[in-house]
Order: structure tokens, then C-alpha cells, then sequence
């Protein structure tokens, strides 16, 4: 590493601007120290996150059963191929990603904006409600999956005894019908995943600078067009962010479907499948990775996102 | 007075802006018809919120006796806290809670510990990669943990580890892999948010160090740190309950059943207490309590650090 002595606040391309923040030539016991708080996290982030990244990339173009490292052998392309053609659950999982993703952007974040929204207006109450609202944000999906399930159960589950169904041959099994349980399931991470937009949406409404509301209402608009034309567009970096997480949350749901089944039957995932090709009989180690592939590629699209906007500000500024 | 400036970026969001705001009094009269209909959506919607939780306590503190008699949707017979009492010390609930905290505390430490001398390298001192590699940690932190599960199981699993150490003979099995993975997972999310921290604070501060003839690790320890203790408070919390939460390499790496951690063992209610839902009610309430407990006692910097994570980009 090249310590310098011109420091341009990270990374910042020069701008005459800029404050120049000069520190003196570093002493060589001075670049020791920052070389190990350098070293040491980017030691444990290579070796533990990005190298078995990459050794998952290498991995799913080989067929191993995962004992000795001597049985890995060369298998190309075939372990896609596989996957594309002959492994009936993939193109399921996929429709399911799909389904997670738009019914997360569609129904989950939209209610937790309203939430927020409302909650703005300086309501009465307004902490109590963000409390509840908040709450299942604090508990783990695979804890959600337990609550629900009991909350599903076909016979002694409040939901059917609601509808009155319990006990009788109508009663639905919510997380056991595969016709229902990824709706179930969605409902389910809806309930955490409109808590944490609210949250976001509220610290985002309230760095919005009151003014241009109050303009907007000068020159006319009503509530909802102030809304929209105005103050949600102000909100820019908490929508990136909101995109980003609504995004990821769908390609990362995994605890919920494995408590609930393992992610079989109707509740298919591309992260369920991935570990059920790991674990248990027969490991098919390079179907699992090349199952562990196309998730990454599919995650680079909001992690790039995410990054440009992230660090392409910097770069402007 | 540039000392305060990142102090205010980092609980303005969410408490400073609510303390700052009108008491709810004339101005929220003048819009009170438009606010009645606002509250029975609100109260509607909060009901329906707690129903599933409020379904999870009630089932917990009947015993099963009384529901299998009366039927679980009733109100008959006795409530008490018996099943909480059966899962702590015959469901191996205490065993799981120990394991949650042997696992979160190191790991929280460590990740504060080396996310914040990472974020100093990156945000105080310019050199030439410190933009690459915090994209780096940035970007790592966005990956699902299955994309590196197969090589890291596999990896630890040939580590290996004398016997007196491991029982398994390698990492496998063992708290080090789960703390290992989990620091790691979890540095990069927090080296961003401090190094954007630090960042706002003023280079004169540490200028002034400098001219002293204070080291980098001085500078680091003794002025940085100091200042970003709203930052390391609030991403504490937010770390306490992204560690405790997670599910997965637990899942993955420890396979003795009374290794796991609270949130991982929950997945074997259902072939533990086969269909007891009284006891599965109380171990998932007994899971809930931690979290509910630092939420309630840390909320604001659990507010904070969440706001704090996403007040750039």
C-alpha cells in the first residue's frame, strides 16, 4: 500500500474546492499500525467471503461428492445444462424468486411507505404504532416461520378457527398446501418487511426539507401530488436504498421456506435449492455451486446498483 | 463546533428529528377529521399486527392439558408459565440461550473492533486502493450467504484441528466457525457505515494529533474512536440483533443439536416438541425475548443505526 501525502477526502477525484487536508509523511512505524488495520479485515473479508466466492464459481464447473479433494473432476458446462433441463424444482424456484420479489415491491414496501406517511403527520399515538409496526422487524425469519406456522396450522391454528373452517375437511393447511404456503409465506415476510420501509420511509420524510412542502402548497398542489411530484422525489437516497433492500431480501429469503418445509413442495427458492444439493445423501457439490452461481450473478444487479450510487457520489461531489 | 457535525448526522435522523418536532396540539386539531380515519385504519392495522404475536403468548401460557380439553381456540382452564419452565430446562432452551450468547458477544466485538480500524484507514488517511477495498467490504456484506457455503464448509472441514481442541477434528462443529463467518459477513456493512462516519469529522482533529507527534494508532484509539462512540452504539445494537438473528451459519456449520444458538434451534421445534404447540409457543416466545428486550431498552440506537446504514447512497 502507498501511503501519500496529498489526502483528498477518499477517493475523491481533486476538485479545487476541496479542502485540502494535508497530513505529514507517514512514519514507517506509522505505515506498520496501518498496515495491519488495513491488512487484518481485508485478510478476513478475502478469505472468508470472496475467495469461497470465487472457489463456489470454480467449483460449479466440476462434480464432486464432496469427500477427498481428489474426486473432483472436470465436468464443464454440464452442471447448468443439468439445471436448465433436468432438475425439475429450478424453474419453480425461479418463478418463486419472481413472485417474492414483486410481492415484496408491490404489496410489503408500499404498505410500509403508507405506514410511514401516515406516522408523519404527527399523529396522536404516532411512537405506539410505529412500535408495533416495528416489532416483528427485531425477530429472525426463521423465528417468523414458527410464529406463523402456529398461527397457520391446519387444526389448531387461530386462522381457520377465524374462518371457521377449523376441523372441518375445509380447513387449509396454509404452509402444507402447495397451492397457498408462498402466499402464507409472503404474507409472513410481509409482516417484517412493511416495518422496516416504514422505518427507512420515516427518517427519510423527516430529512425532507420542510420548505418544499410548504412551496408546493403554495403554488397549489394538493396532498398526494405534493407527494409525489415533490417530496417522494426528494427522498432519493432512501428509495435506492428501499429499491436495494426489497431486492436483495427476495434473493436472500432462505430461514423462512427451510423452517417452514426446507424449501420443498411449493416453496421452492434458488438459496433452498442451493442447500439442499449440499447437505443430506448424495452431495452434489457442483450442482449446489452452479445453483450458488446464478444466484450471484442475479445478486451483482442490485449490489452494482447499489455500489454506483453509493460510490458514484463521491466521485461528483 | 465541526466535532458535532457527524454526532447530529448520526441520531439526528431518527431522534433528534423527533424530539425537535411539535407537540401534537393545534396543529393536529386543525386536520382532526381527516386524522379519525387515519386511527381506525392505524388501530386496524396494529391489532392485525400483534395478532400473530398475541396468538404465540397466549397458546405459550396455557398449559397443554387445558387445550387439548377445551380446544386451542378457547379461553377455559388455567394460565401459567409452565411451558416456559419445561422448555428452559428439559427443552435444552438454556443450553441454546448460553450458545446464543457465547456466539453473538465475540462476534459483535470483533466485527466493531476491526470494522472500525478498517473504516479509519479508509476514511482518514488516503492511499490508493482505500476506495477499491471498501467497495469491496461494502459489496460483500449484499451477498446471500448460500452463494459461499459450499466452499467455506468444505474449507473448514479440511482444517484440520487436534482433537483436544475440536471434537470434529476440524473447524466444523465448533462456535469458532459461526463467529469467524459471521464477523466476517457482517465487517462490511459496518467498516461503510463508520468510514462515512468518520469521514464528517473534521481532518483538523487529527492534524492537530499529528503536529503533537501522535501515531496513526493514537490518532485511531484515542481522538477517532471517542467521537464515534454514538456510531459504535448504535451499530452494537444493530449488529447484537443481526447476529443473534442469523439462522444460517449456525445451520450450516454445527451440527451437535445443543450447539445451536437460539434462532437456529427453533427449526427443530416442530420434531422436538412433535405437537406440543403449547411448548413450540414457548420456545418461539423464549427466542423472541431477547431481541424484543434489547429493542426495548437500546430502541433509539437500533433506530439509528439502521437510519445511519442507509443515510447515504
Amino acid at each position: 500500500m502507498s501511503t501519500s501525502t496529498e489526502t483528498n477526502p477518499a477517493g475523491a477525484q481533486p476538485t479545487a474546492a476541496a479542502p485540502a487536508r494535508r497530513v505529514r509523511r507517514l512514519s514507517g512505524r506509522d505505515k506498520w499500525v496501518l498496515g495491519l488495520m488495513v491488512g487484518l479485515p481485508t485478510m478476513i473479508q478475502l478469505a472468508l467471503v470472496w475467495i469461497p466466492t470465487l472457489l463456489s464459481a470454480a467449483l460449479s464447473f466440476t462434480r464432486w461428492n464432496g469427500l477427498s479433494l481428489d474426486d473432483i473432476k472436470p465436468a464443464g458446462l454440464s452442471n447448468y445444462d443439468f439445471i436448465a433441463a433436468n432438475y425439475p424444482p429450478f424453474w419453480p424456484a425461479v418463478q418463486h424468486n419472481v413472485l417474492w420479489l414483486l410481492f415484496l415491491a408491490v404489496v410489503a414496501t408500499p404498505l410500509g411507505l403508507l405506514l410511514a406517511i401516515l406516522l408523519d403527520q404527527n399523529i396522536r399515538g404516532s411512537r405506539i404504532y410505529q412500535s408495533v409496526f416495528f416489532t416483528p422487524v427485531m425477530l429472525s425469519l426463521a423465528l417468523i416461520g414458527v410464529i406463523w406456522q402456529l398461527f397457520y396450522n391446519r387444526d389448531s391454528g387461530l386462522l381457520n378457527f377465524l374462518l371457521g373452517t377449523a376441523g372441518t375437511p375445509h380447513a387449509v393447511d396454509w404452509f402444507g398446501d402447495s397451492g397457498v404456503n408462498i402466499w402464507a409465506a409472503l404474507v409472513a415476510a410481509t409482516w417484517r418487511h412493511a416495518g422496516y420501509v416504514m422505518i427507512l420511509y420515516l427518517a427519510g420524510l423527516k430529512g425532507v426539507d420542510p420548505t418544499l412542502r410548504e412551496a408546493a402548497q403554495i403554488d397549489g398542489a394538493s396532498a398526494v401530488q405534493t407527494f409525489f411530484r415533490v417530496i417522494f422525489p426528494a427522498m432519493r437516497p432512501v428509495n435506492v436504498i428501499i429499491i436495494v433492500i426489497t431486492v436483495i431480501e427476495s434473493l436472500r429469503a432462505f430461514d423462512i421456506v427451510y423452517v417452514i418445509n426446507r424449501g420443498t413442495n411449493g416453496l421452492e427458492l434458488i438459496s433452498a435449492l442451493v442447500i439442499q444439493n449440499l447437505v443430506g445423501e448424495g452431495q452434489v457439490i457442483g450442482v449446489g455451486s452452479a445453483l450458488a452461481v446464478i444466484l450471484l450473478v442475479i445478486s451483482l444487479v442490485p449490489i452494482t446498483f447499489y455500489l454506483s450510487r453509493a460510490f458514484g457520489k463521491d466521485k461528483e461531489a | 463546533m465541526s466535532i458535532l457535525q457527524p454526532t447530529d448526522a448520526a441520531a439526528g435522523h431518527s431522534a433528534d428529528g423527533r424530539r425537535s418536532r411539535p407537540v401534537p396540539g393545534r396543529p393536529a386539531r386543525k386536520r382532526g377529521k381527516r386524522h379519525y380515519g387515519i386511527h381506525i385504519f392505524l388501530t386496524v392495522l396494529a391489532v392485525m399486527w400483534l395478532i400473530p404475536l398475541a396468538w404465540t403468548v397466549f397458546t405459550a401460557l396455557r398449559p397443554k392439558a387445558d387445550t387439548d380439553k377445551y380446544g386451542y381456540f378457547s379461553l377455559g382452564g388455567s394460565f401459567n408459565f409452565d411451558n416456559f419452565i419445561q422448555a428452559w430446562t428439559q427443552g435444552g432452551f438454556a443450553q441454546y440461550a448460553w450458545n446464543s450468547a457465547l456466539i453473538t458477544i465475540p462476534s459483535v466485538l470483533l466485527v466493531l473492533f476491526f470494522a472500525s480500524m478498517m473504516a479509519f484507514a479508509v476514511s482518514r488517511v488516503s492511499w490508493k486502493f482505500n476506495v477499491t477495498l471498501l467497495i469491496m467490504f461494502t459489496a460483500g456484506n449484499l451477498l446471500p450467504p448460500q452463494v459461499l457455503a459450499a466452499p467455506l464448509f468444505e474449507m473448514f472441514k479440511l482444517l484440520q484441528l487436534p482433537y483436544s481442541i475440536s471434537d470434529s477434528g476440524s473447524l466444523l462443529n465448533t462456535y469458532i466457525s459461526v463467529i469467524a463467518v459471521d464477523t466476517a459477513f457482517q465487517i462490511g456493512f459496518v467498516t461503510f457505515v463508520l468510514s462515512n462516519y468518520m469521514k464528517a469529522l473534521s481532518s483538523e482533529l487529527t492534524e492537530a494529533a499529528l503536529v503533537d507527534g501522535a501515531g496513526v494508532w493514537r490518532q485511531y484509539w484515542d481522538i477517532i474512536l471517542p467521537l464515534c462512540r454514538p456510531a459504535l452504539a448504535a451499530m452494537g445494537t444493530l449488529e447484537v440483533i443481526f447476529i443473534y438473528n442469523d439462522f444460517f451459519w449456525p445451520l450450516l456449520f454445527l451440527q451437535s443439536g445443543d450447539r445451536l444458538p437460539l434462532t437456529t434451534a427453533v427449526n427443530n421445534l416442530q420434531g422436538q416438541f412433535l405437537s406440543n404447540y403449547n411448548l413450540i409457543a414457548a420456545g418461539a416466545m423464549i427466542t423472541a425475548i431477547p431481541a424484543l428486550v434489547i429493542y426495548l431498552a437500546l430502541q433509539r440506537h437500533f433506530v439509528a443505526g439502521l437510519t445511519l446504514g442507509s443515510s447515504k447512497g
